[in-house]
Parts: structure tokens; C-alpha cells; sequence
């Protein structure tokens, strides 16, 4: 196997709150906890979620746009949490970030043409008549025309804004981009045109992506492996269609399960969790998801326990003790009070009717 | 349909601004029996949340719903009706559930009041009296331990929770019509989930209709049995909800179903529909979406389609319905202008 472009281990991050002036105790919120995966050159790892669960965070500490608490980052094999500002800077060049909303992501004081150009200069890739082409390009590139270059982010729409946002990531000439809910802020019809845009470049300049949304359909459509995340860890990680296909997690059967499927003769079993997201603040104990889960197994020991996101299928990793195969053996699970023997528990998920 | 609870005939809703005249809403009529859970379904711009003020009359400055524009609601004209009839309507026979609870609340009352002040408006209901109703009303919506959690604040509650609020006051004079903008679209898939389950029991034990109004045809194909689809301010096609996801008629329809990724059903690319909604100061002549049709010819610009029957309860603003060998795809004209 290859080296990978991007590799994430064990990266966590901490928001501490309270400790202020009037004296609440200070305590610390793990939005992101031990988060490990790998991003292959040329491959987009989709990182889906609901709201609170970690994954804007976690792209965002990759980059170290915020700095993480811990763990480790390597890019290209240089280690970015051990880099200077400096360096970092350097490295930024190829590591790029597309934001969710096109709306206050863009400077609304900058022509289209500043702004895609703003890289170029402050990496010195190119100035004078040469960036004016190089701007050009990349307009055409995203399907903008090149007299936009002249004008100004409010007088375009939000799936031009976004392109204009992913023009100027690609100006630098980027390895690797984060694409964080690059989508969800436009209308269907102009998503299509933006996720269609994304693969095309990815194929053309080889791109890797980190894919962060919450919706299962957008990322089931563009992303090579899916990693799922759950009150700040990854709690499933395939390859896109066995992760669709066969979903191991009960979380992650759950989340699929509520998609709304657009076809009315669609026959399935929904899963509908009870309950609210645990707060990160509290999170539970054993298995964060143990509260809400509906695994016919679960017992005493899934709260106890932390499960290790361990190989249930070839390539397919999952965090559930309940789930076979297992490395947490039946004696631990008996000895912390866990009554119900692991089982391979595969709810029917029929996607189409 | 017989005796229609809902009926909207020739609705326009302009908004008379410095950039000119926005025909946010231009012509819309449809009827809704009741019972019913229809779908009104369209993009940004397209004038389906417009369409859903305008029939709980909240337009405001500088909009005006224009004069032959008809609303009858169980029998009653609306259009016209005074602001104090018209306060007694809303909230009582027809309710609304908006997008984002957080706003849709009061942050400094408890819930228990807001939800409370309902009967106590429209059914002069003693403080206590409304109280316990408002309890038993937080509790049908599925919020757990009600009695002490109506003493709680907006700002305590998830927003899945926030919108069984919202819900709760919404029905609690028992309305018999709920116009629900985009009621799950700020929630989490799970949450959405819960909230759809939960207003499908609800119309089924109540009999109340719905009027969804969403962009996500998932939610249309899950809830409704009728959909609407916008576009330009007008309604470009009408018709059960089998046929719309099997025999969509109109290019706009089949653009959205193609532009959509669908879970289990992976394809190397999504169809799109090029360029963008065009303003609605400025409307195209002729089609609305001609400029943006993969299959529009010389006729679309010429003439402006009416909506053509196409089937049995089913209609569709395209000139297809008369010339349906023009059906071959070749490039639109030209991708919009910003």
C-alpha cells in the first residue's frame, strides 16, 4: 500500500470554558477525542455527522486553523503540529480549505479577481500580467467567466460565490482540501453543479479531499471511504459502499435508517433513535452512543467499556463491543456486569422500495 | 374535489422595490382538501414560503397581495378579511410551523406560557386551564417530563425539542389546516426523523391538513400524498405524489430529481440544471425556465405555457404536453448572468 497523503492520529481538542473573570470553574468540552484516519493522494474521505459531533473541528485542527490538543499530523511526512508559523504558512500552500457558507467566507470589499489572486501573491506564485492569466484560468476553470474577475462577491449567487471560494483554494495549487459542508448552504440544483465541479477537479489535478457534511446522500455520491463521527470520535470508517451497503455501527444503521428516502413505495425499517445527542460537556460513559442504542445486545458492559474501533470486515472498522467480531472478549464483558453475548446484529435497511 | 377546506385562485404577491417590481408570487391557484398533506416544493426564489404569508396574510411592506388574488378558507374569503378576524384565524383554524424554532419562540416566556397563551387568546381560557392544556399539549408532542419542563425556556431546549414547541402551539387549538415552512430542515436527520414521525401521528389522530412546504423532495415522497412544484413564482406542475417521482412531466421537475444524489443509489454523476433562478424583478418572457431548459426551442420564448393537463390529475406548464417529440435533450441557451 501507499504512503498516505494526509495521516491523522490520535488528534484531539479541547475547548476549556468557564474560568473567566467571575470565576466558573474551569472545565474542558473534548470536542474532537483520538481522532485517527488516513487521506490518500487523489481520494476524498468523507467525514459525516449531526451538528455537534466533531468533524468541522477535526478539519479544522488538521489544518490547524484552531490548534489541536493533541495527537499527531502528517502531511506529506512532515509533521505539522511540530511546524513553526513559518513553515506552516509554507505548508498551507498545499493544504487548502473550502467553507460552507459562500456568503460570509468571501471579503465583500475584494473584486473576484483579488481575491482568487490574494494567494498567488502572498505565496509568490505569480504576479503582474502572468497572475491576471492565472486568474483567468482558474475562473474558467470553475465555470465562472473571466469578466466576473471585476466584480464583487454580492452580486453573485450562492453556488457562484462557492465557486469563486473554490477557485481561490485551487489558486495556490493545493494537494489536499477540506471541504467543509461545501454544498449544504445551495439549492439541489446548483449542489449538483458544485459536487459535479469537485470531481471533476479531482480527477484532472488529482486532489484528495476531506469531505466533512451531514448529508449521507451527498457523501455517499462523492466520497471514496466514509468516516462517521459520534460525540467527537469516529465510530465507523469503510469504504463508501460497504459502509452503505452494511452498515455495522448501530449508530450509523440508525442515521441511514432516518434519511428520507425520495421514492413514496420505498419499503423500510426506520430506526428512529429516541432522544437527543448527549452533550459533549457530559459525555456518557463505555460507548457514547450506549444511551440511545438499539443493539438487542446492549447491556451493562457497553457502558462500562470504551470500544476500540477495531476490524469487523476487511477494510471496515467499527467501535462496538456487541458487534462480532470482537477483541473485547465475552469474559471482560462479563466481569464489568455484561449480560447479553455479542451477536451480529444487521437490521434490514432497504434503501430502495 | 367537492368542498375544498383550502382554495387559492389566481394569488399574486408583488414586492414593489427600488430594483422594481418583485412578482415574488404570480398567479398561483391550487386547492387542498381537508385531510390532506400537500407538498409545495421548489428552490430559493421560487415563491413558496411568499405563497404560504400570503395565505396567513403576513406580507409586509413592500409586498402586496395584488387586487383578484382569491383565498377562501373554509368558505370565507380571506383576501379582504379584517386584521381582527383575521388575528382570530391564525393560530386557531390555521396555524403555521416555521423553520427555525429558536426565532418561532420567546426567549424570555417559558414554553408553558407560550404555549399556553394560545388558549388563552383564542379560547379566553383561565390561566390555569390553559396551563394544563399547554402540559397535556407538550406531552403529545413527545416531550418528556412535561409538567416540569413547560417551567423551562427555549434556550434549555435542543432544537428538535424547540420544534415539538413550536408544534405543540401550533395544534392546540386544533386547526384545521397547518402550513409547515420548511419545519425539519434545521434539524439533524435523526431529529428529522423524529419530527416527521411525529406530525404524521399527529395529522392522522386530528385529521388536520398540511401544506408542506420543503425543497426536499425526501420529505415530499415520506409525507405527502400531493406535491406542487414551483418555479419563477408559478406553479409549473401539480399531481400525486407517485407520478411526480415516476412521470415527472415537466424539464424543471426532472431536473431537480436528476440534480439529486439518493442514498443506495450511487451514480458517476449528478445531473445538474445549469445556471441559476433569475431574479424576479426580471422574469424571462415566454417559459420561465426556457433559459435553462435542456429541451427549449423557439416556441418557449414566443409564448407563455399555461399549465396543460398531462394526465389524470396531472398538470404541467411546458409546451411538451403539445409537442412532446421535442423532447431531446440538447445545451440551453446560456448559463444565466449573475
Amino acid at each position: 500500500m501507499t504512503t498516505p497523503l494526509l495521516s491523522v492520529r490520535d488528534l484531539s481538542k479541547d475547548f476549556v470554558r468557564g474560568g473567566g473573570f467571575l470565576g466558573r470553574a474551569k472545565s474542558a468540552v473534548r470536542a474532537v477525542n483520538c481522532v485517527s484516519f488516513d487521506v490518500f493522494a487523489g481520494e476524498t474521505l468523507g467525514l459525516v455527522g449531526e451538528s455537534g459531533c466533531g468533524k468541522t473541528t477535526t478539519g479544522r485542527a488538521v489544518l490547524r486553523l484552531i490548534e489541536p490538543t493533541g495527537g499527531q499530523v502528517l502531511f506529506d511526512g512532515q509533521d505539522v503540529l511540530a511546524l513553526s508559523a513559518r513553515d506552516l504558512r509554507r505548508l498551507r500552500r498545499q493544504m487548502q480549505i473550502v467553507f460552507q457558507d459562500p456568503f460570509s467566507s468571501l471579503n465583500p470589499r475584494m473584486t473576484v479577481g483579488q481575491i482568487v489572486r490574494e494567494g498567488l501573491t502572498i505565496h509568490r506564485l505569480a504576479e503582474g500580467a502572468a497572475a491576471d492569466t492565472r486568474v483567468m484560468q482558474l475562473l474558467d476553470e470553475v465555470g465562472l467567466r473571466a469578466e466576473y474577475a471585476g466584480r464583487y462577491p454580492h452580486e453573485f449567487s450562492g453556488g457562484q460565490r462557492q465557486r469563486i471560494g473554490i477557485a481561490r483554494a485551487l489558486a495556490v495549487e493545493p494537494k489536499f482540501l477540506v471541504c467543509d459542508e461545501p454544498v449544504s448552504a445551495l439549492d439541489v440544483s446548483v449542489q449538483a453543479q458544485v459536487v459535479n465541479l469537485l470531481q471533476d477537479l479531482q480527477r484532472d489535478r488529482g486532489l484528495a479531499y476531506l469531505f466533512i457534511a451531514h448529508d449521507l446522500s451527498v457523501v455517499e455520491h462523492i466520497a471514496h471511504r466514509v468516516a462517521v463521527m459520534y460525540l467527537g470520535r469516529i465510530v465507523e470508517m469503510a469504504k463508501a459502499e460497504d459502509l452503505y451497503r452494511e452498515p455495522l455501527m448501530p449508530y450509523t444503521q440508525a442515521l441511514l435508517s432516518a434519511v428520507p428516502v425520495p421514492n413514496p413505495d420505498a419499503q423500510r425499517q426506520r430506526i428512529v433513535l429516541t432522544g437527543d445527542v448527549p452533550s459533549p460537556a457530559n459525555p456518557p460513559s463505555g460507548c457514547v452512543f450506549h444511551p440511545r442504542c438499539h443493539h438487542p445486545q446492549k447491556d451493562e458492559a457497553c457502558a462500562r467499556i470504551v470500544p476500540p474501533l477495531e476490524e469487523k470486515a476487511p477494510g471496515h472498522v467499527v467501535a462496538c463491543i456487541k458487534q462480532l467480531p470482537t477483541t473485547v472478549t465475552w469474559e471482560a464483558q462479563q466481569a464489568v456486569g455484561g449480560t447479553k453475548q455479542p451477536s451480529r446484529y444487521l437490521p434490514v435497511i432497504p434503501m430502495r422500495g | 374535489m367537492a368542498d375544498p377546506l383550502l382554495a387559492v385562485d389566481n394569488l399574486r404577491t408583488w414586492f414593489y422595490t427600488d430594483a422594481g417590481i418583485a412578482r415574488a408570487v404570480d398567479g398561483v391557484s391550487f386547492a387542498l382538501a381537508a385531510g390532506e398533506t400537500v407538498g409545495l416544493v421548489g428552490e430559493s426564489g421560487c415563491g413558496k414560503s411568499v405563497t404560504a404569508l400570503s395565505l396567513m396574510r403576513l406580507v409586509r411592506q413592500p409586498g402586496r397581495i395584488e387586487p383578484g388574488s382569491h383565498v377562501t378558507f373554509e368558505g370565507r374569503e380571506l383576501i379582504g378579511l379584517d386584521d381582527e378576524e383575521m388575528r382570530k384565524l391564525r393560530g386557531n383554524r390555521i396555524a403555521m410551523i416555521f423553520q427555525e424554532p429558536m426565532t418561532a419562540l420567546n426567549p424570555v416566556f417559558t414554553i408553558g406560557d407560550q404555549v399556553a397563551e394560545v388558549a388563552r387568546i383564542h379560547q379566553g381560557s383561565s390561566r390555569k386551564e390553559a396551563w394544563d392544556r399547554a402540559v397535556e399539549m407538550l406531552e403529545l408532542v413527545g416531550i418528556p417530563a412535561a409538567a416540569e419542563r413547560a417551567h423551562e425556556f427555549p434556550h434549555q431546549l435542543s432544537g428538535g425539542m424547540r420544534q415539538r414547541v413550536v408544534i405543540a402551539m401550533a395544534l392546540m387549538m386544533n386547526p384545521a389546516l397547518v402550513i409547515a415552512d420548511e419545519p425539519t430542515t434545521a434539524l439533524d436527520v435523526t431529529i428529522q426523523a423524529q419530527i416527521l414521525e411525529l406530525l404524521r401521528g399527529l395529522q392522522q389522530k386530528f385529521g388536520t391538513s398540511i401544506l408542506m412546504i420543503t425543497h426536499d423532495l425526501g420529505v415530499v415522497a415520506e409525507t405527502c400524498s400531493r406535491v406542487i412544484v414551483m418555479y419563477g413564482g408559478e406553479i409549473v406542475e401539480e399531481t400525486d405524489v407517485r407520478t411526480i417521482f415516476r412521470a415527472a412531466h415537466h424539464p424543471y421537475t426532472e431536473g431537480l430529481l436528476g440534480a439529486m444524489p439518493r442514498v443506495g443509489e450511487k451514480r458517476e454523476r449528478l445531473t445538474t440544471i445549469p445556471g441559476t433562478v433569475p431574479p424576479p424583478t426580471a422574469w424571462p418572457t415566454g417559459c420561465r425556465f426556457r433559459d435553462r431548459c435542456p429541451y427549449a426551442w423557439e416556441r418557449c420564448e414566443r409564448e407563455h405555457p399555461p399549465l396543460y393537463q398531462v394526465g389524470e390529475n396531472h398538470v404541467s406548464r411546458c409546451h411538451l404536453a403539445e409537442e412532446p417529440e421535442r423532447r431531446v435533450p440538447h445545451a440551453p441557451a446560456v448559463e444565466a448572468v449573475a
